[in-house]
């Protein structure tokens, strides 16, 4: 995930503004932006989850994966306003940007924890991009994923170790 | 894919910042200290931006704007020095108010925009933008200088010593009233007053820049802080940060320089001919006057418009196109409203596309969403104005 928000705002000469220099589709990491030092909250991690050191969450049940952002992440970016989502059928690959959330001033890349094929999408998103903050490891599920390679999930973090690694971020 | 250096090496705390003299409070009270025009800035607080905007309008919010530059010109010829280098009617301003502006280069671009108060008949106070205060100040003494020589008498000073709190909102007169005394139901909008509040001496603007009623108050740094917490005492007053004064601003149609405003853009095309005083127009004698004399009389080729979209917020450098696809401007800001729920924005179009009502696109991520050229301000603004016939 990236965040518009705090990298423009440096880039911001003057004013008050932090929408990107984006031309429309530059972006930041979350994880990047994670570390300018925003004040901790208290964000819960899933026990079962696996994670990404970039703030994504994956479910894996037997060949599927579902995929979101986790707690620690949708508090860090305040309200979430719009979420764009890939569509059905189209490719995942771990490691790479498959969708974007906005809050009221940021705009970030999500990144996929997984590679796979886009099996479903939580249309109810788009009414009510609200439900990532509120419920970010259930009803704020972004895409379900039918993984090329489960084994790929051994490389991500567990939630014990996800916890440690949000509590690094933090200052 | 731009990515800013600052977010990895650069943080809040860098030695290389500026600090307020209320930054020890910010970081207490939990504020997310971002660099912000070479200072450290609260972005915002514990609240949301989301929250701490809506807060602003239903209750009121303290910004620390200590990084903002106040300046005064004193001299007999200060107003007649000044006019040369803005657009307003400063002469024609009555002593203890005053109006917004904006200092303009040889080609009638907008070097910075401010807030001009005329304290007297040969004192001003200006307040100019912290990412332009160097190049202001340059521009300022450049001319100054060659004036003097040429016997002018104005001086300037620089108020250092002093810091900037805005207080806006509904709430901003009963948490002021019981600290001044001055009846405040008989101060106006651009009115300024020099004044104790609490006992502490202070600039007093009936002013702000989120569209509320409210007031800016310049006082000495080493009070600056006492003054806030006196200030906080109404319950219903929070600290706001940058990033809702910024949603505030925009919702309130209102430009910030260096997205909306910039040196390449003259006040006819930002919309801001309302500044340039009737008796200025006819004249044009201030730098760029024959451009924009020119421009008044032709009219522009292109004008800043809202746009109130559907879809992803459209946010500046987003590309503004017709139905058919014809690019025909850009956006300068936009942000999605958290009064208004929905997104807004501000760009520059072709002359032909900036009437209210018409429709066009916004290109986000390469996907395109309606957007509707709208009136501003978004959300009405509060100001408490004279009654004309006062006035």
């Amino acid at each position: 995930m990236a965040i518009r928000q705090l990298a423009s705002f440096a880039a911001q000469r003057t004013g008050l503004c932090w929408a990107t220099p984006l031309s429309g589709q530059a972006s930041t990491p979350l994880a990047t932006a994670l570390r300018a030092g925003w004040c901790k909250g208290f964000a819960t991690v899933e026990e079962g989850f696996k994670y990404a050191t970039s703030h994504e969450w994956a479910k894996i049940e037997g060949d599927t994966a579902t995929i979101g952002i986790s707690d620690f992440a949708q508090s860090e970016l305040g309200d979430i306003v719009y979420v764009e989502l890939p569509e059905v059928g189209s490719e995942v690959t771990k490691g790479e940007n498959f969708g974007v959330v906005e809050s009221v001033k940021a705009a970030s890349d999500v990144y996929s924890p997984l590679s796979g094929e886009v099996v479903d999408t939580n249309q109810t998103l788009t009414e009510d991009p609200g439900k990532v903050n509120t419920e970010p490891f259930t009803d704020g599920w972004m895409i379900k994923v039918k993984l090329t390679d489960p084994s790929q999930a051994d490389s991500l973090l567990d939630s014990a170790a996800y916890g440690k690694h949000c509590d690094e971020n933090a200052h | 894919m731009t990515r800013q250096s600052y977010l990895t090496r650069g943080f809040a705390d860098d030695a290389s910042l500026s600090k307020t003299p209320l930054y020890d409070f910010h970081v207490e009270i939990g504020g997310k200290m971002v660099p912000f025009a070479g200072y450290s800035m609260p972005i915002q607080y514990k609240d949301s931006i989301m929250d701490a905007t809506k807060h602003c309008r239903e209750h009121g919010s303290i910004f620390d704007v200590s990084h903002m530059c106040g300046l005064t010109l004193k001299g007999k010829d200060a107003v007649p020095f000044l006019e040369k280098l803005v657009v307003g009617d400063v002469a024609g301003i009555k002593n203890g108010s005053g109006s917004l502006s904006v200092f303009t280069n040889e080609q009638g671009g907008i070097i910075d925009d401010t807030v001009i108060t005329k304290v007297a008949d040969d004192e001003i106070y200006l307040v100019v933008n912290a990412g332009c205060r160097e190049k202001d100040l340059a521009h300022i003494g450049k001319h100054m200088e060659k004036y003097k020589s040429e016997g002018g008498a104005v001086d300037m000073t620089v108020h250092d010593d002093r810091a900037l709190l805005a207080l806006q909102g509904p709430a901003a007169v009963e948490t002021l009233q019981p600290l001044v005394d001055l009846d405040l139901s008989k101060v106006y909008f651009s009115d300024f007053h020099k004044l104790d509040i609490a006992g502490i001496p202070c600039y007093l603007t009936r002013t702000g820049y989120t569209g509320e009623d409210g007031f800016e108050i310049s006082a000495p740094n080493d009070k600056a802080l006492e003054l806030t917490k006196k200030l906080l005492e109404n319950p219903r007053i929070r600290m706001c940060g940058l990033g809702a004064r910024d949603s505030l601003r925009l919702e309130a149609g209102l430009c910030l320089y260096g997205n909306d405003l910039d040196e390449g853009k003259t006040p006819v095309e930002a919309g801001l001919t309302w500044t340039i005083g009737k008796r200025r127009r006819e004249a044009c004698d201030f730098l760029g006057g024959e451009i924009i004399k020119k421009q008044l009389a032709e009219g522009v080729s292109q004008r800043r418009v809202g746009l109130v979209s559907t879809g992803a917020p459209a946010r500046q450098h987003s590309i503004i196109m017709t139905m058919e696809g014809k690019e025909v401007g850009e956006v300068t800001s936009g942000a999605f409203s958290p009064c208004l729920k929905k997104n807004v924005a501000m760009g520059y179009v072709e002359k032909a596309y900036a009437k209210a009502g018409t429709e066009l696109q916004v290109s986000v991520r390469g996907r395109t969403s309606p957007a509707v050229v709208t009136k501003m301000p978004f959300v009405p603004n509060t100001y408490y104005k004279a009654p004309t016939t006062a006035s």
